[in-house]
């Protein structure tokens, strides 16, 4: 049976770990390729890595530290942040990432995902999506998160979006619930099951995991695929082997390394 | 002992020369046929599409050099499709050393496609590419197409139905999970291929 994953998400910035609250207020967490060690070693089953700062700056992903990484890691990852082509893209997978995750330069320009889709397998284009919920109770998409002062929301609703993605060749959806990021009371579960229903590829949840119990209902309530946290790997609250264990108790099926 | 990387344009194949790094063998990228010819152990990595790869591969003339090859080959998730018979994606005729057609994961409720994750294999006979696996040991899989299982199949997983995980005729032998990706089980796997 194909197990749920548990995939700890490093945001990176000027070559650190960095975590911040509800997308702002980054704190350094440490280096890239000891944290990437450290996951692997607990039995993470994906790491995604998410310069977070490319996008607003308008530049590419630093390919050095993708390489860095792929020399040591034995585990899929995935990298984020600046890519806007093809060619970027590009350098990113033959650094040694698995695959590209595209979210603000996918909104600039949806035909980017079908080009990526095109030139490398629905199977490497992941499309990430920070969604928030606005006055009127949609949830609507935001670009450029990584830059609080940057930060734009859109017209655009999360769902339709995520439906359109998918058209254009995603081969996996992560769902950043904004609302819920960075302060550990639960993944948006609303927000994942309205997504789920409309989502035939892997669908990841992201934000708001704050207890084992979290990850269970996002699995269980939402039927995610996996499930993505950093701040509370990165402190210790959980650790991965322990949450496996839980999980598997509960249920869920879980790779027990 | 040499081993070589085919370079036939996948994006992995950085990922698959690091993974041989680590078990102590610098494998050489290279489309050259002489080189391929010589290697003691040839795997041919790939990611993307089956039409796109084997185009590559005539391209570079590399699809008769394929099939002569004595030494053992190990083709990696489209490396593997790629050995086989036929693939329905794109409709592609491949190299025939396997006789498998490769198939869409057929629609199903709650099967979502592509396959993406850890899943687990289960050997179906025993073979030394399978050397110290236990059944039930998970590998990280990422495809949408997929070679149902066969008299070839040497471990199955399940997604919807069995299909081939690990398959071998002769010299010729096929991973359609990511070794390079599948942390100390992927290892073993690789190790127990140089080892042929």
């Amino acid at each position: 049976m194909l197990s749920r994953r548990i995939i700890p998400c490093l945001d990176v910035r000027d070559g650190q770990v960095v975590k911040g609250v509800r997308f702002r207020d980054h704190v350094a967490m440490g280096g890239i390729v000891d944290l990437a060690l450290r996951y692997r070693d607990e039995g993470a089953d994906e790491l995604v890595f998410y310069d977070i700062t490319a996008s607003p700056e308008g530049r590419s992903v630093d390919r050095g530290w993708v390489e860095k990484v792929a020399r040591v890691i034995d585990i899929p990852f995935c990298v984020a942040g600046g890519i806007r082509s093809v060619d970027d893209a590009r350098a990113v997978l033959h650094a040694g990432a698995d695959k590209v995750s595209v979210n603000s330069p996918a909104l600039e320009r949806p035909a980017l995902v079908a080009e990526l889709a095109a030139a490398f397998g629905v199977q490497c284009v992941v499309v990430g999506v920070d969604s928030l919920r606005d006055a009127d109770g949609e949830w609507r998409v935001r670009q450029y998160t990584g830059d609080p002062s940057k930060t734009r929301a859109l017209a655009r609703r999360t769902l339709d979006w995520v439906a359109e993605a998918q058209r254009l060749g995603a081969g996996e959806i992560v769902l950043n619930c904004m609302g819920s990021d960075g302060v550990r009371q639960g993944y948006d579960l609303e927000q994942l099951e309205a997504t789920r229903t409309l989502c035939q590829v892997p669908l990841i949840a992201s934000g708001g995991a704050g207890t084992m119990e979290h990850f269970r209902d996002a699995f269980v309530e939402a039927d995610v695929d996996g499930a993505l946290a950093a701040s509370v790997f990165h402190s210790g609250a959980i650790a991965i082997p322990e949450l496996k264990h839980y999980l598997q108790g509960q249920g869920v099926a879980v790779r027990i390394p | 002992m040499t081993v070589v990387l085919v370079d036939a344009g996948g994006t992995n194949i950085g990922s698959v020369r690091y993974a041989l790094q680590r078990l102590g063998v610098d494998a050489a990228l290279t489309s050259d046929a002489a080189a391929i010819r010589a290697a003691c152990k040839v795997i041919l990595p790939g990611v993307g599409a089956a039409g796109p790869g084997m185009a590559r591969l005539r391209e570079l003339g590399l699809v008769e050099l394929m099939r002569s090859l004595t030494q053992p080959v190990l083709g990696v998730c489209l490396g593997m499709q790629l050995l086989c018979t036929h693939s329905e994606e794109g409709d592609t005729e491949c190299l025939g050393l396997i006789p498998a057609t490769v198939r869409r994961f057929a629609e199903q409720p709650g099967l979502r496609v592509p396959h993406m994750g850890w899943n687990g294999l289960a050997p179906q006979r025993e073979h030394p590419l399978l050397r110290g696996l236990s059944d039930g040991e998970q590998a990280y899989f990422v495809h949408s197409y997929a070679v149902p299982t066969n008299e070839w199949t040497l471990a199955s997983t399940n997604y919807g139905e069995p299909f081939s995980a690990v398959v071998a005729r002769g010299n010729f032998h096929g991973m359609q999970f990511h070794p390079e990706r599948s942390a100390a089980v992927g290892a073993k796997l690789l190790k127990n291929f140089l080892e042929l």
